[in-house]
C-alpha cells in the first residue's frame, strides 16, 4: 500500500429517462440541475419535451394489451419481484431520498423500508382486487350475470412533488398492479429516486412499458397528456391546484378518469382508492337455458 | 275444410284490429310548475315551453322554464332537507324508497300511458319494460338504504349532499329512477332536470313522493332546456353531479366540474357493436339484433347500432333480418300491437335523417321494409344499412335512431379490433353457441356491458355505465352506490 | 328460394331425393342435424312470450276464432272411448254451436285406429264428410313397438279410412342417437299411409315428437328436420299423454324449422301443437305466431292444426261473447 493515496473520484451517474423499457436521454437533448434540501448540486436530469411524453404514451399503449392480458398470479409476481430488487438497493435509494427530501439517515431509510413494503402490499392485491371489486348480479331473469373490473388503460400519473419516492411508488403500484400501463411524471424538484426505480423496474421482469418515467417541468409534460386523445385517465396528485383545474379541463376531452389531487399521508394505510380509481367495471349477460 | 277469411283485408288476413291503450287512465293538466320544496311554483320569470306528444304533434301540457333564480332555490331546498333526510336511521329511508317503488307499481298503468304520449314509446315498452324497472329500481336500492356499512364502501359511509341530476329523454322514468333511487337511499337529496322534451312523467313522479309522503325538499324537479341544466351542473351549491345523455354535453359538463369538490357520474353516448359469428343461435340473434336497434325506436345509448356479421353468413343473416324487420309495426305508440314508436322530436329526426342521408351519400345501400308512416307526428322506418365499412360516419356517428349499420368480419380478432375501434365503449354484443369464444371475446370488447346471446337487457342489480367516452361511474347493483358515497 | 310444392304431393319426393346424402348414412345425419343453428332457450322463450302481448281485438279476434276453430283437429283418445262417444265427437266438429251455423266445422277429428271407420261414417250421417279423419297410429302414445306392429297399424287405419296419420316416433331411438333408425321408420310409416284402392293417394302423416320427452329445444330442431326429411306432411308436438305438452315456444320453434325447410328444399310442411291448448286467448296467440312467422302462408288448417278437446267450447264460448255482448257459460254450449 502506498501512503500517497488521493480521495478516489467518484463514478457520478447519468440520469436518464425510462420509456418503453429502455433508457433514452430526452427528445430535446435538454437536462436541468437537480439540487439537493440545501441547494447542492446532485445531478442533471432529462427535460422531457412534448415529443418524450407522446414517446412514453406510445409506449404505454404498446404495453397495455399484454400486460393487462397478463394473470393476476404474474403481475403480483412481478409486483413483489420489484420489492426484492428494491430491497438489494435499499441503501442507494436512502441516500437519493435523503438527498431529495433533506431527511436524517434513519428517516431516509424507513420512508425506502415502507416503499418497499407498499410495492409487497399492492403485489398481493393484484389477484384479489377482482373479488373485492366484482359482483356476481342477481338478476330478475334466468341471466348468468358478472360484474368484472378491469383496467382503464394508458394512466398519466403526475408524482407526488414532496414525497418523492414513498408517495411515487403509492401512486404507480396501484395503477399497474391491476393491469393499467402509465406515464409517470416524476417529482419536479426531486426527480432522481424516479429515474433510480426505472433501473429497478428494468431488473424485475416487468415488460417494456409498463411504467414510463419522465422528468421535467411537471407543468409542461402533464398538458400534453391531460390532452393525449389515447390517454385513459390521469392521476393529479403532482399537480397545485391551479393545474389540476387546467388539466382537468383539458382530460375531458376525451373524458379521462381523473384523479384530483388531495392531501395524502403517504407513509399511512393507503387503502383502495387509487387501486379502483382505474378499473372499469365491465358487465356480462348471458341466458341460462338448454 | 273450410278457411275463414278476413272481411277487413282478404290479401292479408290476420290484419290485427287497432288495440289502443286507453288515454283516460291518465289525467294531464294544461300547465305544470316546477317541483321545489315540495310544492309546484311557477318560474321566477314567468316562463313557460310546450311539450307535445311526438306521434301527433298535439300539445299535451304547458311546463315552467327554470331558470338560474329557480335552480337556485330548489338546490337550496334540497340542502335544507339533506340534514334530516341524511340524518335519518337508514331503515326509514328504505321504508319510503320501498312506498315509492310501490305507489310506481299501482300508477303503473297510468305513468306508461303518459310515458308513451309525452316520449312516443310504445306503450308495449313503457307497460312491459320502463314501468317494471322503474319499480324494480327503486326497490333494489330501498333495501341498501339500511345496509350501506355493508356496501364494501367502509363502515359509516357518509352521502354526498345535494345532488344535481340532468337526465334524457329516452327513457324518462327510467332514467330518474336510475338517478334517484340510488340517491336517496345513500342520503342524499336531489335537484333532478327532466329532459325538454320529456318532463311529464318526472312531474308525475313529484305526486308519486307526494303520497309517499316523502319530506319536502328531499326530491326537486326543475323542468327546462339545456340552459337549466347548465346552471345546476354550474351551481356551486352541489355535491355531485349525475348525467345521462350525449357525450358532448358529458364532456361540457367535465369541463364545468374541473377544480371542484363535486364528485361526477356520466352516462353517454354509444356505438355498440353486435357480432354475430357463422355459429350463431341464428333465430335468436336476429331477435337480438332487431331488439338491439329498434328497441326504443332506437333511441338507446347502449343500441347495438353496428351488425358485425361473420362474411360467411352474411347473406343468410341479412335475409332472415329483413324478413323478421318487415313484420315490425310502426304507429301508434299507444296501440298495444305496436313495436316502433315515434321519434321523439323534430329535431332528433332531422338528425336521423341527416346521418342516414350521408350513409347514402357515402355509398353504403340503404334498405327498409315497406311500411305507411303516419302524416302527422315524426317518424322514420327500421332502416338497414349494408356496405358499410368503418370509414363512414353511419359506422362512427352515434345516430340515436332505428339505423343500423351492417359491417362484415372474418375472424375472431378482426371482430374485436373492429369492435373496439371506436371513441366509445358503452356495450357490445357476441353471439355464438361457442363458451370459450363468448369469454375470450367478452374479455377483450372494450365496453362496460356484455351481452352474449341477448342484448338491451337491464336490470337494477347489474351494473350499467362506459369505458371510453361513453363516460364514468356505474348505475345499478352495488356499484351504483359509490357514485352517491363520500368514498 | 325454390318453388314451394306441398309435402303430400309427388313434387315433394323429389325435391327430397335432392337432400339424400345428408340422410344417406347415420354419420351424414348427424353431421347435418347437428350442424343446424342451436337454438338459445332464453331468446326463443323470450321471443315466444313477447308474441304472446299481442293484443288482438274485434274483427281481428272474430277472425281469429272462426280460423282457430276450423283448425281444430278434435279429439278424443281414451281408452274408455266408444262409438257413441266418437259419433258425438263428429257432430259436434261438423256442428260446433247447433244454435250458430255459421260456425265453421272443425279440420278433423281424431281418434284411435280402430274407430276410424266409426268416425268416418259418423261424419258422413252428420252431412260433414269434408271433415277429415286422423288416425293415431305407431303403438301411440308411446311408439314401443317392432316396426312391423307399426306399419300394420298405420296400413289398418289407413284401409279404415283415415285421412291423415298421427304417427309417434321413437324417442328413445332419438335420444340415443339412432337417428337414421327414426329417419327410416318414419319413412316406412309413409310409405304406409298409400292408399291401397288403387286411387294412387295417401294418408297425410303428421309426425309427433313428443316434445316433453325431448326436453331440449335443439333436440326439437333436430328431429324436425328429420321427420320432414323423411316425407313428414306435418310436425307435431305432443300427444296430449305425458307431463309437457305443447308449448308456444316449441311451436314456435318448429315453425322456424318448416320456414327454413322450404327456403330449403321448397317443400311446405304443416305444424300441428297438441295438447294443453285450452283457451281462446291460448289459441290466438298461437295464430300470433304462425301469423309473423310463416305469414298468411301456413294461415289455413291444410298447415296449421291443434290437437284439442276442451279448446273448442272456450272458442264458442267466446265467439258468443262477441257476436251477442255478453259472456256465455258452459251451459251455452254442448258437452261431448
Amino acid at each position: 500500500m502506498s501512503d500517497d493515496r488521493t480521495e478516489r473520484l467518484s463514478v457520478l451517474k447519468t440520469y436518464k429517462l425510462f420509456v418503453g423499457g429502455k433508457f433514452p436521454r430526452s427528445e430535446s437533448g435538454r437536462v436541468y440541475e437537480v439540487t439537493d434540501h440545501k441547494g447542492s448540486w446532485l445531478a442533471n436530469a432529462p427535460l422531457s419535451s412534448r415529443k418524450d411524453a407522446r414517446d412514453a404514451v406510445v409506449a404505454a399503449r404498446k404495453a397495455f394489451g399484454g400486460w393487462s392480458g397478463a394473470t393476476a398470479y404474474n403481475r403480483g409476481q412481478i409486483l413483489y419481484r420489484v420489492a426484492e430488487m428494491l430491497e438489494g438497493r435499499r441503501e442507494q435509494f436512502a441516500r437519493e431520498v435523503a438527498d431529495a427530501e433533506g431527511l436524517g439517515k434513519s428517516k431516509a431509510a424507513a420512508v425506502v423500508d415502507a416503499a418497499v413494503d407498499r410495492w409487497v402490499w399492492y403485489a398481493g392485491w393484484s389477484d384479489k382486487v377482482a373479488q373485492i371489486a366484482g359482483a356476481a348480479n342477481p338478476v330478475a331473469g334466468p341471466y348468468f350475470n358478472l360484474s368484472t373490473p378491469e383496467p382503464t388503460g394508458v394512466v398519466a400519473v403526475l408524482a407526488p412533488q414532496e414525497s418523492s419516492f414513498l408517495g411515487l411508488v403509492s401512486v404507480i403500484a396501484p395503477a399497474i398492479v391491476t393491469g393499467n400501463t402509465t406515464v409517470v411524471v416524476a417529482s419536479e424538484r426531486a426527480p432522481l429516486p424516479a429515474l433510480s426505480l426505472g433501473e429497478v423496474l428494468a431488473t424485475s421482469d416487468l415488460p417494456g412499458g409498463v411504467v414510463n418515467i419522465l422528468s421535467g417541468r411537471t407543468a409542461e409534460i402533464a398538458a400534453p397528456l391531460a390532452a393525449h386523445q389515447d390517454v385513459n385517465a390521469i392521476d393529479l396528485a403532482g399537480a397545485d391546484p391551479e393545474l389540476a383545474r387546467t388539466l382537468e379541463e383539458a382530460a375531458a376531452d376525451n373524458l379521462k378518469r381523473v384523479v384530483r389531487p388531495q392531501p395524502v399521508d403517504w407513509s399511512a394505510d393507503p387503502g383502495t382508492g387509487r387501486l379502483l380509481a382505474f378499473l372499469e367495471t365491465k358487465t356480462v349477460w348471458h341466458p341460462m337455458g338448454v | 275444410m273450410t278457411n275463414p277469411t278476413n272481411p277487413t283485408n282478404p290479401a292479408n288476413p290476420f290484419e290485427y284490429a287497432p288495440a289502443p291503450e286507453s288515454r283516460s287512465v291518465v289525467e294531464i293538466a294544461p300547465s305544470y310548475g316546477l317541483f321545489i320544496d315540495g310544492e309546484f311554483a311557477e318560474a321566477a320569470d314567468g316562463k313557460v315551453f310546450k311539450t307535445v306528444s311526438p306521434a301527433t304533434e298535439e300539445s299535451l301540457s304547458e311546463v315552467a322554464h327554470a331558470g338560474a333564480e329557480d335552480v337556485d332555490r330548489a338546490v337550496r331546498a334540497a340542502r335544507k332537507a339533506f340534514g334530516k333526510w341524511s340524518a335519518l336511521p337508514g331503515a326509514e329511508r328504505a321504508k319510503y324508497l320501498f312506498r315509492i317503488a310501490r305507489i310506481v307499481q299501482e300508477r303503473s298503468r297510468e305513468l306508461a300511458v303518459l310515458e308513451s304520449l309525452d316520449n312516443g314509446k310504445p306503450i308495449r315498452e313503457s307497460r312491459d319494460v320502463d314501468l317494471p324497472l322503474v319499480a324494480a329500481h327503486f326497490f333494489y336500492y330501498a333495501g341498501w338504504a339500511d345496509k350501506l356499512d355493508y356496501a364494501g364502501y367502509g363502515r359509516d359511509p357518509r352521502p354526498l349532499g345535494v345532488a344535481g341530476q340532468v337526465i334524457p329523454w329516452n327513457f324518462p322514468l327510467l332514467m330518474l329512477a336510475w338517478k334517484i333511487a340510488p340517491a336517496l337511499a345513500a342520503g342524499n337529496t336531489v335537484v333532478l332536470k327532466p329532459a325538454e322534451t320529456t318532463p311529464l312523467s318526472a312531474l308525475f313522479f313529484a305526486d308519486v313522493c307526494r303520497q309517499a309522503g316523502l319530506p319536502r325538499g328531499v326530491v326537486n324537479i326543475v323542468t327546462g332546456d339545456g340552459s337549466t341544466g347548465a346552471e345546476l351542473v354550474a351551481h356551486p351549491g352541489i355535491d355531485k353531479v349525475a348525467f345521462t345523455g350525449s357525450t358532448e354535453v358529458g364532456k361540457a359538463i367535465a369541463r364545468t366540474v374541473a377544480g371542484t369538490e363535486k364528485k361526477v357520474t356520466l352516462e353517454l353516448g354509444g356505438k355498440a357493436a353486435n357480432i354475430v359469428f357463422d355459429d350463431a343461435p341464428i333465430d335468436q340473434a336476429v331477435e337480438g339484433i332487431v331488439s338491439g336497434i329498434f328497441f326504443n325506436q332506437g333511441h338507446v345509448c347502449c343500441a347495438g347500432s353496428r351488425l358485425l356479421v361473420q362474411e360467411s353468413i352474411q347473406d343468410e343473416l341479412l335475409d332472415a333480418l329483413k324478413r323478421r324487420m318487415r313484420t315490425l309495426r310502426v304507429g301508434d305508440p299507444l296501440d298495444k300491437n305496436t313495436d316502433i314508436g315515434a321519434i321523439n322530436s323534430a329535431e332528433q329526426l332531422a338528425r336521423i335523417r341527416t346521418l342516414a342521408d350521408a350513409g347514402e351519400a357515402e355509398g353504403a345501400e340503404r334498405w327498409a321494409p315497406e311500411c305507411a308512416l303516419p302524416s302527422s307526428g315524426y317518424w322514420f322506418a327500421p332502416t338497414l344499412f349494408t356496405g358499410v365499412t368503418q370509414a363512414h360516419r353511419i359506422a362512427r356517428e352515434e345516430i340515436f335512431g332505428p339505423v343500423l349499420s351492417v359491417l362484415t368480419f372474418r375472424t375472431p380478432q378482426e371482430a374485436v379490433a373492429k369492435a373496439n375501434n371506436t371513441p366509445y365503449g358503452l356495450s357490445a354484443g357476441i353471439w355464438t353457441e361457442k363458451g370459450s369464444r363468448i369469454l375470450w371475446m367478452a374479455s377483450r370488447l372494450r365496453a362496460g356491458v356484455v351481452w352474449s346471446n341477448t342484448f338491451n337487457k337491464f336490470d337494477p342489480a347489474s351494473p350499467f355505465g362506459g369505458y371510453k367516452e361513453s363516460g364514468y361511474g356505474r348505475e345499478g347493483g352495488r356499484h351504483g352506490l359509490e357514485a352517491y358515497l363520500d368514498v | 328460394m325454390p318453388t314451394t310444392v306441398p309435402a303430400y304431393g309427388a313434387e315433394a319426393a323429389e325435391r327430397l331425393a335432392s337432400m339424400a346424402d345428408v340422410t344417406a348414412t347415420d354419420g351424414a345425419l348427424r353431421r347435418f342435424l347437428h350442424g343446424l343453428p342451436g337454438v338459445d332457450a332464453v331468446g326463443l322463450q323470450a321471443r315466444a312470450a313477447a308474441l304472446g302481448t299481442r293484443s288482438i281485438k274485434t274483427t281481428a279476434k272474430a277472425y281469429a276464432i272462426d280460423l282457430a276453430i276450423s283448425m281444430i283437429d278434435l279429439t278424443t283418445l281414451e281408452g274408455a272411448d266408444t262409438p257413441g262417444k266418437v259419433r258425438a265427437l263428429c257432430a259436434k266438429g261438423v256442428s260446433p254451436d247447433p244454435t250458430d251455423r255459421s260456425v265453421p266445422k272443425v279440420a278433423a277429428i281424431c281418434v284411435y285406429s280402430d274407430m276410424v271407420a266409426t268416425a268416418k261414417r259418423a261424419l258422413a250421417e252428420a252431412g260433414g264428410s269434408e271433415v277429415h279423419v286422423a288416425s293415431v297410429a305407431t303403438a301411440f302414445p308411446s311408439g314401443r313397438a317392432a316396426l312391423a306392429v307399426k306399419l300394420a297399424d298405420t296400413r289398418e287405419a289407413v284401409a279404415a279410412g283415415a285421412d291423415e296419420i298421427d304417427m309417434v316416433i321413437d324417442r328413445g331411438a332419438f335420444l340415443s342417437g339412432r337417428y337414421l333408425q327414426v329417419f327410416e321408420e318414419i319413412r316406412q310409416v309413409k310409405e304406409a299411409c298409400r292408399r291401397t284402392d288403387g286411387s294412387g293417394t295417401a294418408a297425410h302423416l303428421k309426425v309427433i315428437f313428443e316434445t316433453g320427452e325431448l326436453e331440449t329445444y335443439d333436440n326439437v330442431r333436430r328431429a324436425s328436420w328429420l321427420a320432414m326429411l323423411a316425407g313428414a306432411d306435418f310436425i307435431k308436438t305432443s300427444t296430449g299423454k305425458v307431463a309437457v305438452n305443447a308449448t308456444p315456444p316449441v311451436t314456435l320453434l318448429m315453425l322456424e324449422a318448416v320456414r327454413d325447410f322450404r327456403d330449403t328444399t321448397g317443400v311446405q310442411v304443416g305444424v300441428k301443437p297438441a295438447g294443453g291448448i285450452r283457451t281462446s286467448k291460448d289459441a290466438i296467440k298461437y295464430l300470433v305466431l304462425v301469423n309473423e312467422t310463416l305469414g298468411a302462408d301456413w294461415l289455413t288448417p291444410d298447415w296449421f292444426r291443434f290437437g284439442a278437446s276442451s279448446l273448442l267450447n272456450d272458442l264458442l264460448m267466446q265467439r258468443q261473447k262477441l257476436s251477442t255482448g255478453r259472456y256465455s257459460g258452459p251451459d251455452y254450449v254442448t258437452v261431448d
